[in-house]
């Protein structure tokens, strides 16, 4: 088992002929996940080879779903055209959409995730901004390579892509339940909370690597989460200790997250909830190791 | 991207915000005769992005055209926190009878945005919020329904302005609302919003963050990019298309993914602790398909900042594969040796991922003094350090 993602999901991908997302579906089809399909309203009806495996393009998303019984969609449209395709998986309560395009305003970001509230959050968001989400060994949904560690019991959320596969490759001895790349965009679908949430619940996760970076108050409201409910061992990482105060944390936003968004922040108030935190990545696998054996 | 306040000004009055009239100059010369302008009294204001310039002395009244031709002349050139004062902007004066605070911004927390209002305008609203919570309000606003006239009025209900200014703040707090909207701003705050001699309410102050994620729907917000403030160095890897921020250490820092080069930042960093003290130069994102070319371009910039003592390249190949990066560095070295560019600075360089056993075996081969090539991210950063330090 695995959160979200298992071998029984069935994936579409939204932008399935354009470049990203043609060479996507291919690796992920290499992954040995279910993907049955694609949407492109222009070559609608058309189907699309890839290497071997012949994959047909529907006009929208209820199409899709309708025709090959799909449960996940993985958004690879430009940013001008994000929050549409995003929307159009909303309308057709496709349960994840995964949505992996960099770029997105974030004023586009927040209508979709209104928009998805006010139609009962029937949709699972991952992202903007991601890679995507992985259960390795059963499925792939995005771009996060497949073969740097096999399935196992530690499962992984993380704001980055690059440090999502630098963990997942330091621990790839014992391997990964699921990897849940959430995406470092201001606005995000699915937060670290989420999958702690997650990961919590699934019998077959043992322990979970977090990992975070400056900005926002995330990991904080993480921390909280964590003390009240995870029960499960919980290893941190925050990137950033040492990155000039960023330019966009406007006067007004500082009010909302107090003395939150460093480095520093986030990590005390990790450890305050029991959470190891290391101050590398390589010292973060090896409290891992620690607790894993 | 931050506007200056004339810019925010600018844009205020574009969407029918009411504000004084104003400009911004150059030369005391130009503020001069925006002074004959406005006429009468005016306030010269140091246009820098930063928050204190009026107790640094950034802000000033003027009597007149001499007066404020005098003032202009003392507030250009100034340095408030390290922010060059390159621009003032002149205002007509107001005759302020009671100082409030209104924003809109984004709410992380919340995946949606938020009013801040308060009655105590003025000062820091951090300040405000520490001494007197209970006059800062906060109202969530639905990113589907936005601010209309009826959101507006729970928005001035909430933060109890007077009567006698909540029709002005009402539809102040829809324009608003429709500009921070139709410019993509992640931010808009005018504080104060006074009520002035008349009874008018204006926005005398303007800050205003743009989303540059937006930036596909609104070409005219390239012009709104403050030039002298881009380091020449970031300049020319906005050209190339690289990302790329100017830091004042010795270690230059090449990796692929933001979060695994802000944590090569935190780690050369410590390593730098316990050689001489050496910080990272830069932060550097070549992105997942780091070709020869980018690899060359992201080396040049690398290369061309003269605080760089060593380079350390950090690559960990996830769709990437290492060797084709490896491949990158050492044809990145032939093509920069080709543009005439010698290269003398060493470069560490750690690859582990996709192929990293092939890459590895590509730089041994290659056999090139300058390139070293460590294993590990720590012992990496550590030789980085190492090497920098002793070119110091």
């Amino acid at each position: 088992m695995a959160i979200w993602l298992t071998k029984d999901s069935k994936v579409i991908v939204q932008g399935i002929t354009g470049s990203e997302g043609s060479k996507h579906t291919k690796r992920m089809l290499a992954a040995g996940t279910q993907v049955v399909g694609g949407v492109n309203p222009r070559k609608a009806g058309t189907k699309v080879d890839f290497d071997g495996t012949e994959l047909p393009v529907f006009a929208t998303v209820a199409e899709a779903m309708k025709e090959t019984g799909a449960d996940v969609s993985v958004i690879f449209v430009p940013p001008a055209f994000t929050k549409s395709a995003v929307i159009e998986a909303i309308d057709a309560e496709i349960p994840l959409a995964v949505v992996i395009t960099e770029g997105v305003p974030v004023q586009d970001s927040a209508a979709f995730w209104a928009y998805n509230i006010d139609r009962g959050n029937k949709t699972r968001i991952i992202g903007p901004n991601c890679p995507g989400i992985a259960s390795p060994g059963a499925s792939n949904a995005g771009i996060i390579p497949a073969d740097i560690t096999p399935g196992g019991r530690i499962g992984l959320v993380s704001k980055s892509g690059t440090l999502t596969y630098q963990l997942m490759y330091e621990l790839r001895d014992f391997g990964f339940s699921t990897a849940v790349g959430i995406g470092g965009d201001p606005i995000i679908g699915t937060t670290h909370i989420d999958a702690l949430k997650a990961f919590q619940e699934d019998p077959d996760t043992d322990a979970i690597v977090m990992i975070g970076e400056i900005g926002g108050d995330a990991e904080e409201r993480a921390a909280e989460f964590i003390k009240a409910n995870v029960t499960k061992p919980v290893v941190g990482y925050i990137a950033g200790f040492t990155a000039p105060p960023g330019k966009t944390m406007g006067h007004a936003g500082a009010i909302i997250s107090g003395s939150a968004g460093t480095a520093d922040a986030k990590k005390a108030a990790l450890e305050a909830a029991g959470v190891k935190v290391g101050k590398t990545p390589s010292e973060t696998a090896r409290l891992m190791r620690e607790v894993m054996s | 991207m931050d506007l200056f306040e004339y810019q925010g000004r600018d844009l205020f009055e574009r969407h029918g915000l009411p504000v004084l009239g104003g400009g911004v100059a150059e030369t005391p010369q130009e503020a001069r005769a925006i002074a004959e302008r406005l006429g009468g009294k005016v306030v010269v204001k140091a246009q820098v992005k930063v928050g204190g310039r009026g107790k640094a002395g950034g802000v000033k009244l003027a009597d007149g055209p001499d007066e404020a031709e005098a003032r202009a002349g003392d507030i250009l050139g100034m340095d408030i926190k390290g922010h060059t004062v390159h621009k003032v902007m002149l205002a007509e004066t107001a005759d302020i009878k009671e100082e409030y605070y209104f924003s809109y911004l984004l709410d992380r927390a919340n995946r949606t945005f938020l009013c801040i209002a308060s009655v105590a305008g003025g000062m820091e609203i951090e300040q405000v919020a520490e001494e007197q919570p209970d006059r800062v309000a906060k109202v969530a606003i639905d990113a589907s329904k936005g601010v209309d006239e009826a959101k507006a009025r729970e928005i001035v209900e909430t933060a109890k302005f007077p009567a006698e200014v909540a029709d002005q703040v009402v539809d102040i707090a829809v324009k608003l609302w429709q500009a921070f909207v139709a410019e993509d701003a992640t931010l808009v705050e005018v504080n104060p919003l006074a009520k002035v001699g008349d009874g008018r309410v204006l926005a005398l102050d303007a800050k205003v963050t743009l989303d540059e994620n937006a930036a596909f729907r609104h070409p005219d917000h390239e012009a709104l990019v403050d030039q002298s403030a881009v380091d020449p160095l970031e300049q020319a890897a906005k050209a190339k298309n690289l990302n790329y921020v100017k830091l004042d250490g010795e270690v230059g820092i090449i990796g692929n993914g933001a979060g695994l080069v802000m944590s090569t930042l935190d780690v050369v960093a410590y390593a730098g602790e316990k050689h001489g003290n050496v910080k990272p130069a830069n932060f550097l994102d070549i992105g997942g398909g780091a070709s020869a070319q980018v690899m060359a371009n992201g080396l040049e910039i690398v290369l061309g900042d003269p605080s760089v003592k060593s380079v350390f390249v950090n690559v960990f190949g996830g769709i990437t594969a290492c060797d084709a990066v490896a491949n990158g560095i050492i044809q990145a070295l032939a093509l920069l040796a080709e543009r005439g560019e010698t290269v003398t600075k060493p470069l560490v360089v750690r690859l582990d991922g996709n192929n990293a056993e092939a890459g590895r075996a590509i730089l041994d081969g290659a056999n090139n003094p300058l390139v070293q090539r460590v294993d590990t991210m720590d012992g990496a950063a550590e030789r980085a350090a190492e090497l920098a330090a002793a070119g110091k």
